[in-house]
């Protein structure tokens, strides 16, 4: 075998290991996910069989025509929880990209006494974890009465999700060459127009992307909205999980179909915005 | 069209003076050149200008109005970036048309304005493309069409042409001459290269250290460099400096070579004078292969070592050694030359330079 033929043999062969290897990876991260979808469709005797049943046997979509059939018949408000997930997050979202924005433009453009330190402090907020601050926050938002209410709920979601905001859209505006604002200003905008005409469509993508995490974060977010929502009022779908648990059983046929209803929307909307999410926007600015 | 004023402009950064109280006066249509090296405060002169950079002291006039403490957009201004800086999510046309948009102008307005510019600038057939899809010239000829379609009082450029390669930096830089001579406006030109100075402009401000160090048309800084900075920097290849004490009639080099004293200065200086003296490569040459100045008894006749030469075709480089250093010398109608060779070279003292060891000034009179 001469050398070129036995550097595409193997050349050929890294390539097969490659994708066994990426192959390999991509099942253990969507393994849980299918199994989830599977488990919705199965009776609870096949998801508790040991050992485990791989290919269902048979399918029903009995848990999710139960999942909205009302209380007393297996039922969840179902619907409630949707809105409530659905109202918190996004309101959240919104105030905490906001805020992100301008908390990032200012830490990507301006000099200031004590950036650096207020930067960090942000950032070790991060550190805490969520569920070391529920007791805390508990007491104190039963001391102002919103507890169990969508106010508090997205007033800690917000709280939680702006300093990784500001972080991720800091970022994306030190991206844009400061030249740009500066032409169009030249240009005959004010500050605030050269921010909205140039700026903001350049680090766009990069402000979708730190929506789509803040929204994530708080579509899926359990430990604190166990904590500080109790009544169907305010309740979110995660906490709405545990719904399907009673003193001695779980349903988990059940709250697998919640799962999966849970995460239609994320994935969709995370579909919808990766499109959108070109990177490279900026090239052609400046120099070349 | 306007005039510009610059009135004891100073920029302080915290306690860092970087621009120490300039005076500068432009005329109207004049197209100006500011250079100097990197960190001699040129540019942050043109961003002061420009209304980007907010001024410590003294005060800025555009037109015979006071423009201080103005936005960059009340200036009446428009400015080409080093980097262009064009709006990358905008096409040729919407990058052109981007100032008529802000102002509120009328749709045909902006068309017919934008078409002007860009039948000037040549750039028909890109004003659907994106920066992106643009080469270097092209993207330049963009921003100085951008800079165009303004109509301002006062065109800045701030280092326009040192992204662009050499070819195409000669090319720009006929194409800006053109330009100005089209346009007839004020023009502020910021740039390190004195080659693209002495093309382009009426008159040169010659900036260090955030002081003006002359100001002058292209032949007087050339000619009559009014400080040591000056002659080395204008000129290319740079002018021949060294230093020597003034005996009697002579030069006194370190090395102990001594050449007489030029006329010229001579009611200037007096004998144990530390001076630095100057003389330009076209001033220096090999017998027969130069221009005379036309004053054949300041001609100095001596003999030196060759120690490199670099052939130009037309015209030959020959450094020469000359009290322990290089002394470059233009050698027009060349013949070949080899290193190490002893040649005879003639040294136009009429046109030599002389300044202070001290102050760095002329001692012409």
């Amino acid at each position: 075998m001469d050398e070129n033929s036995s550097a595409r043999l193997k050349r050929r062969l890294l390539g097969i290991v490659y994708r066994i290897g990426l192959f390999l990876a991509m099942l253990t991260i969507c393994l849980p996910g299918l199994w989830i979808v599977l488990s919705s469709l199965r009776p609870t005797v096949e998801i508790m069989a040991k050992p485990p049943v791989w290919i269902p046997q048979q399918i029903s979509f009995d848990a999710y025509v139960a999942m909205f059939s009302g209380i007393g018949k297996g039922g969840i408000p179902v619907i409630e929880y949707f809105r409530n997930s659905l109202i918190i997050s996004v309101t959240s979202t919104v105030i905490a990209v906001a805020i992100g924005m301008a908390g990032g433009y200012a830490f990507a453009r301006y000099r200031f006494r004590g950036k650096s330190g207020v930067f960090l402090g942000l950032m070790l907020t991060r550190t805490v974890p969520g569920i070391a601050l529920s007791l805390p926050l508990f007491f104190l938002y039963v001391r102002l009465g919103i507890i169990d209410t969508h106010f508090g709920l997205i007033l800690a979601y917000v709280a939680l999700n702006v300093p990784f905001t500001i972080w991720l859209i800091d970022g994306f505006f030190r991206q844009v060459p400061k030249d740009l604002a500066e032409a169009a200003q030249i240009d005959g905008c004010t500050r605030w127009q050269a921010f909205w005409q140039v700026e903001f469509p350049l680090a766009g993508p990069g402000i979708a992307s730190a929506a789509i995490f803040a929204f994530l974060t708080c579509w899926n977010e359990f430990a604190l909205a166990s904590q500080l929502t109790r009544s169907v009022s305010a309740k979110t779908l995660p906490v709405g999980l545990l719904d399907y648990t009673a003193e001695f059983t779980i349903d988990w046929r059940g709250m697998c179909a919640l799962a999966v209803v849970m995460i239609i929307p994320a994935l969709t909307l995370t579909y919808i915005v990766q499109k959108h999410l070109v990177g490279g926007l900026t090239s052609g600015a400046v120099k070349g | 069209m306007a005039t510009v004023s610059l009135k004891k402009l100073t920029k302080r950064y915290g306690s860092i003076e970087i621009v120490h109280g300039i005076d500068l006066d432009i005329a109207d249509r004049e197209f100006i050149a500011l250079v100097g090296p990197s960190g001699c405060g040129k540019s942050t002169t043109l961003r002061m200008i420009a209304g980007l950079e907010e001024i410590s002291a003294g005060s800025i006039g555009i037109g015979g109005r006071v423009v201080n403490d103005l936005p960059p957009r009340s200036r009446n201004i428009s400015m080409v970036f080093q980097s262009y800086a064009l709006y990358p999510h905008m096409t040729v046309r919407e990058n052109l048309g981007f100032s008529l948009k802000i102002a509120g102008a009328a749709k045909d307005e902006m068309d017919r304005r934008v078409a002007e510019a860009s039948a000037i600038l040549g750039l028909d057939a890109l004003l659907d493309r994106r920066p992106s899809q643009l080469s270097g010239g092209q993207r330049q000829r963009v921003a100085m069409g951008r800079a165009i379609v303004r109509d301002p009082d006062v065109f800045l450029f701030d280092e326009p042409l040192s992204n662009l390669d050499a070819k195409l930096r000669t090319q720009m830089r006929t194409e800006i001459k053109k330009l100005h001579a089209k346009v007839q406006s004020t023009v502020i030109y910021v740039t390190h290269d004195q080659v693209e100075a002495m093309t382009l402009a009426d008159r040169i401000v010659i900036m260090r250290d955030g002081y003006i160090e002359q100001v002058g048309t292209p032949d007087e800084v050339f000619r009559r460099p009014a400080t040591r900075f000056v002659a080395g920097f204008i000129g290319s290849p740079p002018m021949n400096l060294n230093e020597a004490t003034v005996d009697g009639g002579q030069l006194v080099f370190a090395s102990g070579a001594r050449l007489p004293l030029p006329a010229q200065f001579k009611a200037n200086v007096t004998a144990g004078d530390k001076v630095v003296f100057g003389l330009r490569p076209d001033d220096i040459y090999p017998t027969g292969h130069g221009l005379s100045s036309g004053d054949a008894t300041a001609v100095h006749q001596i003999e030196l070592p060759i120690t490199v030469t670099e052939p130009l075709g037309n015209e030959t480089l020959v450094f020469v050694e000359f009290n322990g250093s290089d002394w470059v010398s233009r050698m027009l109608n060349p013949r070949p030359l080899r290193s190490g060779e002893r040649v005879a070279m003639s040294l136009d003292l009429s046109q030599a330079h002389l300044f202070a060891t001290d102050t760095g000034k002329t001692l012409r009179s």
